[in-house]
């Protein structure tokens, strides 16, 4: 390690007086599927200590541990020494990346995935199969049987894609209806526009309906979550800033977004361009603008919904909102604020779901077993329907639901607020 | 390690459940402690009879075995010897069998968490009473093979006073059963008793059945602040001269209150120089107030600043979670920390707390003290850094003076750790030579070519 003193990492604190007590092996997903302790925070801590020491070679096995990290955090959360081992791991995804980047993710997260244009490009041909009916028929003839166990599931965890996508739907400034009282910026997270664009425009309805005028940027680039998750930081750094000069254009009083990766995300803005001296103090004001729109929503007068859903109805808490931006109240009492809802606690809501953005793809077999255990918990409620405000939860739900057979409603807490609010207008 | 042996260790228990490259022989190389020793080879068996395949493989070839569950232990216990050797995991033999609500017992593999034991058998009304702290995150195998304790362990009693029979993988790889469902049983020696704290170092536990005891139905917690550490120390036997026996009463110092308080923000008061942390449980409601109310009375008496009551369960669980997480929270304060565990006579707590005390100051470095002083077990954790030699140095001799003061008083090395590797160089002083020669004798019959967790204990 010594060759690389440019290399950014973490400072020894990060590691050195874990104690190795082993309290984080009860609450991690991954070592609780597997028992064992390379699948645990407590492994991937002593593996990141021992190769950043030089114990132990960079190698890619080692480096794969940290990938083998859901990041739900649930480890950062209990550490009683202050270690945060979910942050190590993504920590040492970014020293693989300065060390050995790797050409595809450069493609992915600086070419593609930023570019909300490009992206819908790429996902033309999912609407086609969806949209044309052959969605339909492949289900209709059974065709689905014949695809392979992970191709299947990663079929059935698609939603039905919108005709288009919300950003060419959705105008840039949605006017408060009745009296104005706040501008709140809304960004219109990725998986939101191309995947879950009724959601958000539900959202935007409800902000309207609450005095707020929606200004919503089409020229959003991803807020840097799947980039920071594959150990590219550097491209986090320049999605972040432009993003912040974007929105202070807007001068808004909030940026509310929907999507609880992208809200722990922009949350975190500050953090990541601390020491940057151009872009520390704006990357801070953007930052503590943020909120999650549930979090939001709980911080100004709401007129009461007039309409009723009726559903019992349980909520599964994304880590991305629970742990990551610490709420959990609020969008519990939204749903509560609904007549004729059913609210019934999930057992353990706040245990991953095995979706950590794209596990399900590089991680099938882990990624199953730990939905595995939260679908039970589902089954346990007898709910109808399961609110979250994540998409990546969302998607690993749906896939589950559907794998399972559950009879189980998939939806965004705020939606289910919005059909409140629209019942009323009936 | 021949190559040979590794297939045949495959054959034997699937090719997921071993493991061998150099990520995962770093990460079998530690447990609670601040020892290491690298393994050859981690084996994960999910039967007995692939324990005892293991056992026979690794008997034939010459090679010794260290079993480890979840790796808390705190007298590296399981740490790998500096031979290599084979890792026998059992976290993944995790099943509970049968929970008998006639006769009141349940019976389970090793690998089984403690605290997940507790859910089951809770479900049926029922009780497993030793809570060692590390509840959540060890296994009943490894609490059995170390006769764990824990705060409750002062009214209910320890892990071995549960055990009705178990099963064990010898040396040779035969399947011993002892014990069984009946509470009496005195037909032959009292082979739990044997097998249960004996560290792995005679046979590999693969089950176990467990007695249990009705749930209490209810509980009453209490903390009480003294400005003293020496009046904190004088009221623990006061409350217990008086003929209470709370199901806990546990001390905590101005440090690991301090430590708790910084990881966990409670409010806990940071500048009296103790606190008592008590509980009362039972199934009648009015009893256990009295109870409670009569410790509140003992402790005021006793010069205590203040007394407060837990008045929700969410207050009770809330004074638990901190008293559980005083031991990881230490590091707050120093990369590594040796806890100790010994344990005196309960009349000599408040002399062997004063000499805890002299020896911190002789050498200046911390010694944090808490514990389950109701049964005189202390937790006297000295606060160090291990890359500065003469810390370390330090460090060492404390842990002899510390053994010593107990020794002195009448107490022992270990109320509920173990000797493990750490406390082997103390065991002769604490024991004497006729008793570690009965020891080794009993390890020599059962374990005649020394393969099973060698070196641990003792040197056979």
């Amino acid at each position: 390690m010594d060759n690389h003193i440019d290399l950014e990492k973490p400072n020894e604190s990060a590691y050195l007086n874990c104690i190795r007590c082993g309290l984080c092996l009860a609450v991690c997903p991954t070592y609780r599927e597997y028992l064992n302790e390379t699948a645990s925070p407590r492994g991937r801590v002593a593996l990141a200590r021992k190769g950043l020491e030089g114990e132990l070679e960079l190698s890619p096995n080692l480096i794969e541990q940290m990938y083998g990290c859901f990041a739900c955090m649930a480890c950062n959360e209990l550490c009683p020494v202050g270690i945060r081992p979910a942050d190590l791991a993504l920590s040492m995804r970014h020293i693989q990346e300065q060390l050995h980047p790797a050409g595809w993710k450069q493609t992915l997260f600086q070419g593609l995935i930023p570019h909300p244009g490009r992206m819908e490009t790429a996902t033309w041909p999912l609407r086609v199969y969806q949209r044309l009916g052959i969605r339909r028929l492949v289900y209709a003839l059974g065709a689905n049987r014949f695809l392979p166990a992970k191709l299947r599931d990663l079929e059935a965890m698609l939603p039905r894609l919108p005709q288009r996508p919300l950003r060419h739907t959705l105008p840039t400034i949605t006017e408060a209806r009745g009296q104005f009282r706040y501008r709140v910026g809304f960004f219109l997270g990725c998986a939101q526009n191309l995947l879950f664009a009724e959601e958000s425009a539900a959202t935007v309805r409800v902000l309207a309906r609450n005095g707020c005028t929606v200004i919503t940027p089409r020229e959003t680039e991803c807020c840097g979550m799947p980039a920071r998750g594959y150990g590219r930081l550097d491209l986090v750094r320049s999605q972040a800033q432009h993003n912040i000069a974007l929105f202070e254009r807007h001068q808004v009083d909030v940026i509310v977004t929907d999507c609880a990766t992208c809200g722990s995300t922009l949350k975190e803005y500050g953090a990541f361009l601390r020491d940057d001296a151009e872009w520390a103090v704006r990357a801070e004001a953007f930052s503590e603008k943020v909120r999650d729109v549930s979090e939001y929503l709980a911080e100004i007068p709401l007129e009461k919904p007039a309409g009723r859903v009726d559903a019992r109805v349980t909520y599964h808490d994304p880590c991305h909102l629970r742990r990551a931006q610490q709420v959990w109240e609020q969008p519990r009492s939204l749903l509560s604020m609904i007549e004729g809802l059913e609210f019934v606690e999930l057992p353990e809501a706040d245990w991953c779901c095995g979706s950590a953005g794209s596990q399900l793809i590089t991680h099938y077999d882990t990624s199953i077993r730990v939905m595995d255990r939260k679908l039970d918990n589902i089954a346990s409620t007898g709910a109808q329907v399961i609110a979250s405000g994540c998409p990546g939860c969302q998607m690993q739900l749906i896939t589950g639901i559907k794998r399972r057979g559950l009879p189980v409603r998939v939806v965004h807490p705020v939606t289910l607020l919005d059909e409140a609010y629209e019942a009323s207008n009936e | 390690m021949n190559s040979n042996l590794i297939q045949n260790l495959v054959k034997a228990v699937g090719k997921e459940n071993v493991l061998y490259s150099p990520e995962d022989l770093a990460v079998y190389s530690y447990d609670g402690t601040f020892a290491e020793g690298r393994p050859e080879i981690i084996v994960l068996p999910e039967t007995t009879e692939q324990v005892s395949q293991v056992v026979r493989l690794a008997a034939e070839a010459r090679v010794p075995i260290v079993p480890r569950g979840m790796g808390s232990g705190l007298a590296a216990g399981s740490i790998p010897i500096p031979s290599g050797g084979i890792v026998v995991c059992l976290t993944r033999m995790n099943h509970v069998l049968e929970i008998d609500t006639q006769n009141a017992t349940v019976s389970v593999e090793a690998g089984v968490i403690t605290a997940d034991l507790q859910k089951e058998v809770e479900k049926h009304g029922l009780f497993y009473p030793p809570d060692p702290s590390s509840i959540r995150h060890s296994t009943i195998g490894g609490n059995i093979a170390c006769n764990a304790g824990g705060p409750r362990c002062l009214k209910y009693g320890v892990t071995g006073d549960y055990v009705l029979g178990l099963t064990v993988v010898l040396a040779d790889g035969c399947i011993l059963k002892t014990g069984g469902k009946p509470i009496k049983d005195v037909t032959g020696y009292d082979l739990n008793g044997l097998f249960t704290g004996s560290e792995g170092t005679l046979g590999l536990i693969t089950e176990a059945l467990l007695r249990l005891v009705a749930k209490p139905q209810f509980a009453c917690t209490a903390l009480a602040d003294f400005i003293s550490l020496e009046a904190a120390s004088r009221t623990v036997n006061a409350i217990l001269s008086a003929g209470i026996v709370p199901a806990t009463l546990e001390l905590m110092d101005q440090t690991a209150i301090a430590c708790i308080e910084e990881a966990m923000h409670l409010g806990l008061p940071t500048d009296v120089e103790a606190s008592l942390l008590i509980e009362t449980d039972g199934g009648d409601l009015q009893a256990v107030q009295r109870e409670i109310e009569a410790c509140v009375k003992i402790c005021q008496d006793s010069g205590a600043r203040s007394v407060k009551l837990a008045q929700t369960e969410a207050e009770r669980s809330s004074l638990w979670k901190a008293r559980r997480s005083i031991s990881p929270s230490l590091a707050r304060k120093a990369p590594n920390k040796l806890g100790e565990d010994i344990t005196v006579p309960r009349s000599a707590i408040p002399e062997v707390i004063q000499r805890l005390r002299e020896i911190s100051a002789r050498y200046e470095l911390p010694i944090v003290i808490f514990g389950h002083a109701g049964d005189g077990n202390l937790h006297p954790n000295i606060l160090f850094d291990k890359r500065q030699p003469e810390q370390w140095a330090k460090a060492e001799q404390m842990v002899g003076e510390i053994f010593e003061a107990s020794l002195a008083l009448g107490g022992t090395l270990s109320g509920e750790h173990g000797v493990g590797a750490l406390k082997r160089p103390y065991l002769e002083k604490a024991l004497g030579p006729v008793s570690i020669e009965v020891q080794k004798q009993i390890k020599r019959t059962l374990d005649p070519m020394n393969l099973l967790n060698p070196g641990k204990i003792f040197s056979a």
